[in-house]
C-alpha cells in the first residue's frame, strides 16, 4: 500500500498532512473492515441471497403502499405517481446509499452499554471507522438496488423536457442526498453517546426523514417543512433538485438557485456531524463494568 | 391453581423486563410519534382526494393511523419479540432445557410475551395517541364500553400474533436458520395486518383477501372495533377462529419438533 510512504511528505505543512493521512487511514481501514465482513457474509450464498431479497422487499412495501394509494387516487397533494416516485427513488436511493455505507452506526448505542466500544478504543485505527463498518451489510443492497428501479421508472414515466442541467441534477441530488443521511447517522451515533438507550431516536430520523421525503412536499405543514429546510435539511435531499426537475414552486419562499445548494448543504452537514462526533466520542466514559 | 401461579408470574416478568428499558420506551414512543405525523399528513391529503375512502371520514382515518402506532408494538406488528430468542434457543439447542422445565412450552412463552404486550400498550401506546390526540381532531369513542370492546380485541389481536410468530420460530428446528422465515412472515405481517395502510383501502379482491387473514385479526380488526366500523362480536369470532386454529397447528408442530430434539451428551 502506498498509504503509508506518503505521509510527511504532504505540500501543505504537518497539521493539515495529518489530517489527511487520519482520513486515508480511516477509509483504508474502512475497507478492510468491510472487505472482511462481505467475505463472512458470502460463506452463506444462500442465507445472503435471502436477506438482500427480504431488505428489497421489505423496503418495497413502502412503494407498494404509494400505488395502493394511487389505485384509489389520481394526485396526492396535486403530485402524479410518476411525480412521486421520483421522489421516492430520489431519497429512497440516497438513503439507500447512506444506510449501506454507515448503517451500523446505530448499533453504538449498545456498544456503549455493554462496554464493547473500549475494545474499539485500544486498536490503532479511527474509531468511526470501525464503528461504521461493523457488521457490514452488503445486504443492504437490496434497498439500494429497490430505490434505483422506482426512479428508472419514474424517469422513464415522467413528462419532463430533460435539458442538461435537469439531467445533471439527478446524480447531483443522489450524490448530497446520500451525504446528508450520511450525517445524519454519524450525528445520531454521536448522540447516543449520551443518550446510549435511544438508537429508535436516531431511527425515526433516518428511516422516518426517509418516509417523509417520498411523499411531496405539499403534502405536510409549512411547519413541519421549515423545521426539515432549515433545521435538519433533509429537504436538500430530493425536494429540492426535484421541484426543479418537475419544474414546480417550493412551498416556501426559497430562491430558485436553492435547487443547486445541496452538496454545499451536504458538505456542511457532514463537518457539523464529524464535530458532533469529536465531542461525543471525547466525552465517552467507559461503563467500567 | 398452581400452573396459573407459574404463568402469571412468567407474565409479570415479561412485563418487567421490558419496563427495565425506561430510556429506549422513551426513544420508541418519540419514533412512533414521529412516523404518526408523516402518516397522518399523508392520510390527510389521501382522504382529502378521496374522501371517505374504504368508508372512514377524514377524523377516523387520522384515528386509525394514532392507534395504530399505538398498538403496533402491542401486536408485535414490526416482529422482533420472542420469536428471536426461541430461533436463538433451538439454534443452540437450549431448547432441550425448555422442554425439561414443568412448564408448557407454548404457555410458557404466551405468557411472556402477554406480559410483553401489556407493557408496550401502555409504555409505548398512551403518549403516542395523546399526542396525536393532541394535534389532530381524531375522532375517538366516547363511551367507556367502546374502548373496553377495543381493548378485548387488542388481546385477541396478540394471541393471534403470538400464534403466528410461534409457528413461525418452531421452523428453525427444521430449517436451523430461522431468519429467512422470520423476515417473510415480517413482511406478510406488515402488509396484511393493516399497518402499511387500512384493509379496506386495498383494491377489489386483494382487499377481501387480506381482510379474512389472520393478520387483519392484528391491527385492523382492533381498530375498526375502535372506530365503531365493525361489530365487536363477530370481530371476537374472528379473531378467536384464528386463534385457535393457529395455536393447535403450533401445538401439532411443536410435538413434531419434540420429537425431532437430539440431545448431545457431554
Amino acid at each position: 500500500m502506498a498509504d503509508t510512504e506518503s505521509r510527511g511528505t504532504e505540500p501543505y505543512g504537518p497539521a493539515r498532512a495529518e489530517a489527511y493521512g487520519r482520513v486515508r487511514e480511516g477509509l483504508r481501514a474502512y475497507r478492510l473492515i468491510t472487505a472482511m465482513w462481505i467475505r463472512s457474509t458470502m460463506a452463506y450464498r444462500a442465507s445472503f441471497a435471502m436477506t438482500t431479497f427480504g431488505n428489497f422487499a421489505g423496503t418495497a412495501l413502502d412503494f407498494v403502499a404509494i400505488m395502493l394509494m394511487f389505485s384509489r387516487i389520481d394526485t396526492l397533494g396535486g403530485y402524479s405517481l410518476p411525480e412521486v416516485a421520483f421522489l421516492y427513488g430520489l431519497s429512497a436511493t440516497a438513503f439507500g446509499l447512506a444506510d449501506l455505507a454507515l448503517g451500523s452506526m446505530d448499533r453504538l448505542g449498545r456498544r456503549v452499554r455493554d462496554g464493547t466500544l473500549d475494545t474499539l478504543l485500544v486498536r490503532p485505527v479511527p474509531v468511526l471507522a470501525q464503528v461504521a463498518a461493523d457488521r457490514f451489510g452488503l445486504r443492504r443492497l437490496g434497498r439500494v438496488t429497490q430505490g434505483v428501479l422506482v426512479l428508472g421508472y419514474a424517469v422513464a414515466a415522467l413528462d419532463v423536457s430533460w435539458t442538461p442541467l435537469k439531467v445533471l441534477m439527478v446524480p447531483l441530488a443522489l450524490a448530497s442526498g446520500a451525504g446528508i443521511f450520511c450525517a445524519v447517522f454519524v450525528a445520531g451515533a454521536a448522540f447516543q453517546f449520551v443518550a446510549q438507550d435511544a438508537s429508535e431516536v436516531q431511527n425515526s430520523f433516518t428511516y422516518g426523514g426517509q418516509t417523509l421525503l417520498q411523499y411531496p412536499p405539499t403534502v405536510f405543514a409549512k411547519d413541519l417543512l421549515r423545521g426539515v429546510t432549515f433545521v435538519l435539511p433533509l429537504a436538500f435531499v430530493n425536494w429540492l433538485p426535484a421541484l426543479y426537475v418537475l419544474g414546480r414552486p417550493y412551498p416556501l419562499d426559497l430562491p430558485s438557485w436553492a435547487a443547486f445548494a445541496p452538496p454545499l448543504v451536504a458538505a456542511g452537514c457532514c463537518a457539523l456531524s464529524g464535530l458532533a462526533w469529536r465531542v461525543g466520542l471525547r466525552s465517552y466514559r467507559s461503563t467500567g463494568s | 391453581m398452581g400452573a396459573g401461579r407459574l404463568y402469571a408470574a412468567v407474565a409479570a416478568g415479561g412485563f418487567r423486563r421490558y419496563a427495565t428499558y425506561r430510556t429506549a420506551t422513551a426513544a420508541g414512543v418519540f419514533t412512533n410519534t414521529v412516523f404518526g405525523l408523516i402518516l397522518a399528513y399523508t392520510y390527510l391529503a389521501l382522504w382529502h382526494e378521496r374522501p371517505h375512502l374504504g368508508g372512514y371520514d377524514e377524523g377516523q382515518a387520522l384515528t386509525y393511523v394514532w392507534t395504530g402506532q399505538a398498538l403496533l408494538m402491542t401486536v408485535s406488528a414490526m416482529g422482533g419479540g420472542f420469536e428471536d430468542e426461541l430461533i436463538e434457543r433451538i439454534r443452540t439447542g437450549d431448547i432441550a432445557i425448555d422442554l425439561y422445565r414443568p412448564a408448557d412450552l407454548q404457555l410458557w412463552w404466551l405468557s411472556a410475551d402477554a406480559g410483553r404486550a401489556l407493557f408496550h400498550l401502555l409504555g409505548r401506546g398512551v403518549v403516542p395517541l395523546v399526542v396525536g390526540a393532541l394535534l389532530f381532531p381524531l375522532a375517538l369513542p366516547t363511551s367507556p364500553l367502546t374502548w373496553l370492546a377495543f381493548l378485548i380485541a387488542v388481546g385477541f389481536g396478540v394471541v393471534v400474533s403470538f400464534a403466528i410468530r410461534f409457528v413461525v420460530a418452531l421452523c428453525a428446528f427444521w430449517l436451523l436458520d430461522g431468519a429467512g422465515v422470520a423476515q417473510l412472515s415480517w413482511l406478510l405481517a406488515v402488509f396484511c395486518s393493516g399497518m402499511l395502510l387500512p384493509l379496506n383501502v386495498f383494491p377489489g379482491a386483494l382487499g377481501e383477501i387480506v381482510r379474512v387473514l389472520p393478520w387483519s385479526a392484528l391491527l385492523q380488526a382492533p381498530l375498526d372495533v375502535l372506530l365503531g366500523t365493525a361489530d365487536p362480536l363477530s370481530t371476537y369470532a374472528f379473531q378467536g377462529a384464528w386463534a385457535v386454529v393457529l395455536l393447535a397447528a403450533g401445538r401439532l408442530v411443536q410435538s413434531a419438533a419434540t420429537r425431532r430434539v437430539v440431545v448431545q451428551g457431554g
